[in-house]
């Protein structure tokens, strides 16, 4: 039987392709210039293949392979099922559910034109996250070890911390010089409220032994507060940053959509407007992957700098 | 030699709300010699944490002042050293860095490097110099620890019932070990326990303290020589004579039927 299920992926995309090329479009679907899904399944089939093979003389292929066959299979058969009954039997309205080649035609004709789009709202995460970060250590450090920090900053972040950022859009779009510098300035806003408060409850939970311990070593006060409060503040502070990562997505995603004139966001919004849902999809793929992989990234930072706790934390 | 410390009418209050102050250290009066082993024994509430916090700098007197060679003690230094019962260790270092922290914390770590290497073959842990805190046991982390307040080299060493969490084995090992690091760096130690055997294998004199009000009660000095049996009959002698002065000999009354 176990033989078997590390083949079922193999199997579902070969039934997908028969059912790509031996069943009839009866939906009312634009035909593509080449038959894209066609391809990915081609694609698809002989990477598994390899895959699977290999599994048997290598015992890493072998365990990736077991640890999520049946959800491959799964998800290759929910592709054809999403073909069958769009371009197949065109169950679904044509216009706002277009045919998977249809959407994959989009990335690759359009891939120039989505690359740019994606750089631009890439220069913009990153520029509002930057800076929200940064800001978000250096408040949250104060607040953590300040007395007076703590007593004018505290109700300030109480305050302004729970309004979202994507509320300030109608105020702040007018008040910035260009779109650019108020769509950063709100994600870095939407990413300093978390890290502050992650940060500084993270210093405030920090055993006073330790400094104890570091104040009988010889360490100043400064000495304490960055060789001591920040690294056993750190696991707090990367739960600040991850939920920073996900308030930055959705600023940037409405800054896109409401006020500035390019980028993924942007790009959907537009696309929206002309009916063209094929280009939607394209673009929703497109930040799911990049979303995903950024989240990836910042999981590998986490467990490289918190290497030192490794399985004592989960997220 | 240096290290001398002396308490001179030392008194320390805790305020509470709603109730009168408690008095942790009614009026102490000590001087420990240099290089001398000292234990501080008694039960809970008796202030002998509280006094060791005091000669370290964490807290300050209410009354009276401390000294070490006839400076007074304002704030905590790397002077004198301090080990918890929990290790403390640092758990973002590895044990190579976190016996580099004091060394680094003064700025003269480049200049003493192999001290580090040094203190860490002196507890044995040189084959755990990349570990982190969480994959060693109780007993090697106590003694990284031990490694770590050592290396800054310092007059004083306050031990807070350092092996108070290890158990029997680990602990009797342990206390060779300090008394060999002790006669090898001639520091003078002063340690807080609750265990009458380990303070009197250990020390030159054992301290005694009660609660309400905190004071000293007697002070003891071992004149036995070193290495200890812990079963040598003026070691047992001594033994009761500290339990009686801490009220837990039993009652002498007698037995109901001999064998």
């Amino acid at each position: 039987m176990r033989k078997l299920i590390i083949w079922l992926p193999v199997l579902s995309i070969i039934l997908a392709i028969v059912v790509e090329v031996m069943m009839g479009n009866g939906g009312k679907h634009a035909t593509t210039k080449q038959p894209y899904f066609l391809y990915l399944l081609a694609g698809l089939f002989i990477i598994f293949t390899t895959i699977t093979i290999t599994s048997y003389f290598n015992a890493k292929a072998k365990l990736w392979l077991k640890e999520r066959d049946l959800f491959l299979a799964a998800t290759f058969l929910f592709l054809n099922v999403l073909n069958i009954i769009t371009k197949k039997l065109g169950l679904l309205p044509v216009i706002y559910f277009p045919s998977l080649d249809k959407i994959i035609s989009v990335i690759v004709e359009d891939r120039t034109f989505l690359a740019i789009c994606l750089a631009s709202s890439g220069k913009l995460l990153f520029t509002g996250y930057f800076f929200g970060a940064i800001a978000g250590f250096a408040t949250g450090i104060a607040v953590g070890f300040s007395n007076a920090a703590s007593y004018w900053i505290n109700p300030l972040i109480r305050v302004l911390g729970p309004i979202p950022a994507t509320a300030w859009i109608p105020i702040v779009l007018i008040s910035f010089p260009t779109s650019f510098s108020a769509s950063a300035f709100l994600i870095a806003l939407a990413v300093w409220f978390p890290t502050t408060v992650m940060t500084s409850s993270g210093i405030l939970n920090v055993q006073n032994a330790y400094f104890e311990v570091s104040s009988t070593l010889g360490a100043k006060k400064y000495y304490q507060i960055f060789k001591v409060g920040v690294p056993a503040s750190m696991p707090h502070m990367f739960i600040g940053l991850f939920n920073g990562t996900c308030a930055s997505f959705i600023t940037l995603m409405t800054a896109e959509m409401l006020g500035v004139k390019n980028g993924i966001g942007w790009y959907i919004n537009w696309q929206k407007e002309m009916m063209a849902y094929a280009n939607v999809y394209a673009g929703l793929i497109i930040i799911a992957v990049t979303f995903s992989i950024l989240i990836t990234l910042l999981f590998k930072v986490r467990d490289h700098v918190l290497v030192w706790q490794k399985g004592v934390i989960k997220w | 030699m240096v290290g001398e410390i002396k308490i001179a009418g030392v008194v320390k209050r805790f305020p509470q709300q709603d109730a009168p102050d408690v008095i942790a250290l009614s009026g102490i009066n000590l001087t420990i010699k240099a290089g001398e082993f000292v234990s501080l024994i008694g039960p809970s509430g008796c202030g002998k944490s509280t006094l060791l916090r005091l000669i370290a700098g964490l807290n300050g007197a209410d009354e009276g002042k401390l000294y070490v060679d006839d400076e007074e003690i304002r704030e905590p230094s790397y002077e004198r050293g301090l080990v918890f019962q929990n290790p403390m260790l640092f758990p973002w270092l590895n044990i190579h860095d976190n016996v580099a922290f004091g060394l680094k914390a003064r700025g003269i770590y480049k200049q003493k490097k192999t001290e580090v290497d040094k203190f860490i073959e002196l507890v044995g842990l040189a084959t755990f110099q990349k570990s982190y805190p969480h994959q060693l046991s109780g007993g090697m982390a106590q003694r990284a620890s031990l490694a770590r307040a050592l290396v800054n080299h310092p007059k004083v060493l306050l031990l807070d019932e350092p092996l108070g969490a290890l158990d029997a084995f680990t602990r009797m090992n342990m206390q060779d070990e300090l008394i060999r690091i002790w006669q090898e760096r001639q520091t003078t130690m002063i340690m807080v326990t609750h265990d009458v055997d380990e303070a009197i294998y250990l020390s030159d004199r054992v301290i005694v303290m009660t609660p309400r009000p905190a004071k000293i009660e007697s002070c003891i000095e071992v004149k036995l020589s070193r290495p200890r049996a812990r079963s040598n009959p003026e070691f047992l002698a001594m033994r009761s004579k500290i339990l009686k002065i801490l009220n837990f000999a039993g009652n002498e009354k007698e037995p109901t039927y001999y064998l």
